[in-house]
């Protein structure tokens, strides 16, 4: 048990900083999966709901974007924050800001992809049954999320599961600098090339119990709304 | 069951053939080093010469200073190249140490954005992290507690200055490229090695500020393991390594390491004379 006694001791004695770099990561991957639903789910209805040229392409790519490697994002936006590069002049490099963007990125095409498949899955039946009761474009729209929620949640778990448990793209765009863009995954890099395995044991232990949390909520939410 | 036959038992095991020559199989020395002389290349020009010459093969293990004077704790390797001074005093004072020499050092640089907001270029190591802390100029700190971030604090301590906390100054915790990387697009100053510098300056948008002082030099010292606590340690071996690197030729090998690539030496060969 001296183990675990130790890293609860190791996780007491570096409180204030363990809260800073927990909420960091809530702050970056809360504010980027926010950003990715406000953008994927409008985008998943209109693919599921419209016919167009074009679209099947458009749907390989969102397919493809499900499984974007999130160091290749981070080059990506590493190049296009970069002060040589075409936003350099922002100045967003190694901010949370530039973090965001990348894990935005990562987590709008899983919120597309599985929109899609939500509103491709409802009933034929029901698309007929709003617009027959003489719904606006935007009331339809509203309907179909709300038919859809369950399927919403599930995006919501699943975007924020990845991107709060990346720790390639925020590596290269954050920078790990301690107090300013150092989140979970990140220190638990940091600590495990130092050596230091049961402070990084711990971290990792919080993460996970992080995500067990929200995602019990979530579950909860998801569930209760299917009665 | 004795040594012999426990050994005779590994071998059937094993399906050797249970007499062989002598010396061609048996003198390897276990050397534990540090990663700057590893990713260097140094070794790699250096530890061919030995093994041709010496007829002793050495196998490397590229680690941290702190963690290759650990491994001579533990008796896990026979000889060590490290730069990490206190560290080394206590390992020798604890007895662990058989022999320590002066072999070669490099040296650090101070670099920093060619604004130079802190006014600190041309100052030696002192003035210039002085005249950044008093400018709350940003610097980025390795913060990993490798050798190099040792070695600022280090400097920062004997200018009698603790920017721990202060805004400006940045941890990373990341390698010596990614450091680097943060204080040319931050437009910070950074405490970089000599080797680093020169084979990443192109990419950087940094200048050197301050170079050249005594206390940014890092002394790299070859250490043979004592065979008092080990006795199965290679000692033979490991003080023949030790003796070959301080030895004129092998000196004058070091001091010509780099300068086709870089135009000058990586390290310079510092063996008392």
């Amino acid at each position: 048990m001296t183990g675990i006694d130790e890293a609860l001791g190791a996780l007491l004695a570096m409180r204030q900083e363990l809260l800073g770099i927990l909420g960091l990561s809530l702050l970056v991957s809360g504010a980027a999966i926010v950003a990715a639903m406000a953008i994927g789910v409008p985008a998943g209805i209109f693919l599921g709901l419209h016919d167009f040229p074009g679209r099947r392409f458009l749907v390989t790519v969102v397919n493809t974007g499900m499984g974007l490697p999130p160091v290749v994002v981070g080059l990506v936006v590493f190049l296009l924050l970069a002060r040589a590069g075409p936003l350099g002049g922002l100045e967003l490099l190694y901010t949370p800001s530039a973090m965001i963007v990348a894990q935005v990125i990562i987590a709008t095409p899983l919120v597309v992809g599985i929109t899609l498949a939500a509103v491709q899955a409802l009933d034929p039946r029901v698309h007929l049954q709003i617009l027959s009761l003489g719904a606006s474009r935007r009331q339809y729209w509203w309907k179909l999320v709300q038919e859809a929620r369950l399927s919403l949640v599930a995006a919501l778990a699943a975007g924020f599961g990845s991107i709060v448990s990346e720790v390639g793209a925020v590596m290269m765009v954050g920078g790990n600098i301690k107090g300013q863009t150092r989140v979970m995954t990140t220190a638990i890099v940091l600590e495990t090339r130092q050596g230091n395995f049961t402070l990084a044991i711990a971290l990792g232990v919080l993460l996970l119990a992080l995500a067990l949390a929200l995602n019990w909520l979530f579950t909860s939410v998801q569930q209760r709304s299917k009665g | 069951m004795g040594f012999a036959s426990r050994l005779a038992f590994a071998l059937l095991v094993l399906g050797l053939p249970a007499a062989p020559s002598g010396a061609a199989a048996g003198e390897t020395l276990i050397l534990a080093t540090t990663t700057s002389t590893q990713d260097s290349g140094l070794l790699d020009v250096l530890l061919p010469a030995f093994e041709a010459e010496a007829g002793i093969r050495v196998k490397t293990v590229a680690v941290g200073s702190g963690e290759a004077l650990a491994m001579g704790r533990r008796g896990d390797a026979d000889a060590l190249l490290v730069h990490s001074k206190t560290a080394e005093d206590a390992f020798m004072a604890e007895g662990f140490g058989a022999l320590r020499l002066d072999v070669m050092y490099n040296d650090f640089v101070l670099v920093g954005p060619g604004a130079d907001p802190a006014g600190a270029r041309g100052s030696d190591a002192l003035e210039a992290f002085r005249r950044i802390f008093e400018a709350g100029a940003a610097f980025v700190s390795r913060g990993d507690q490798s050798g190099t971030h040792r070695k600022e604090q280090d400097v920062w301590k004997r200018a009698d200055l603790d920017p721990s906390g202060k805004p400006w100054y940045l941890s990373a915790g990341q390698g010596m490229g990614e450091t680097a990387r943060i204080a040319s697009e931050k437009r910070a100053y950074t405490l970089i090695d000599r080797g680093t510098w020169l084979a990443l300056r192109r990419t950087l948008d940094l200048e050197v500020v301050s170079e050249g002082a005594k206390d940014l030099l890092n002394t790299y010292r070859v250490i043979v393991v004592s065979p008092e606590k080990h006795p199965k340690t290679h000692v033979e071996e490991a003080r023949r390594f030790a003796e070959w690197l301080v030895a004129p030729e092998t000196q004058k090998r070091i001091g010509e390491f780099g300068r086709e690539k870089y135009g000058r030496p990586l390290f310079v060969p510092d063996a008392r004379k």
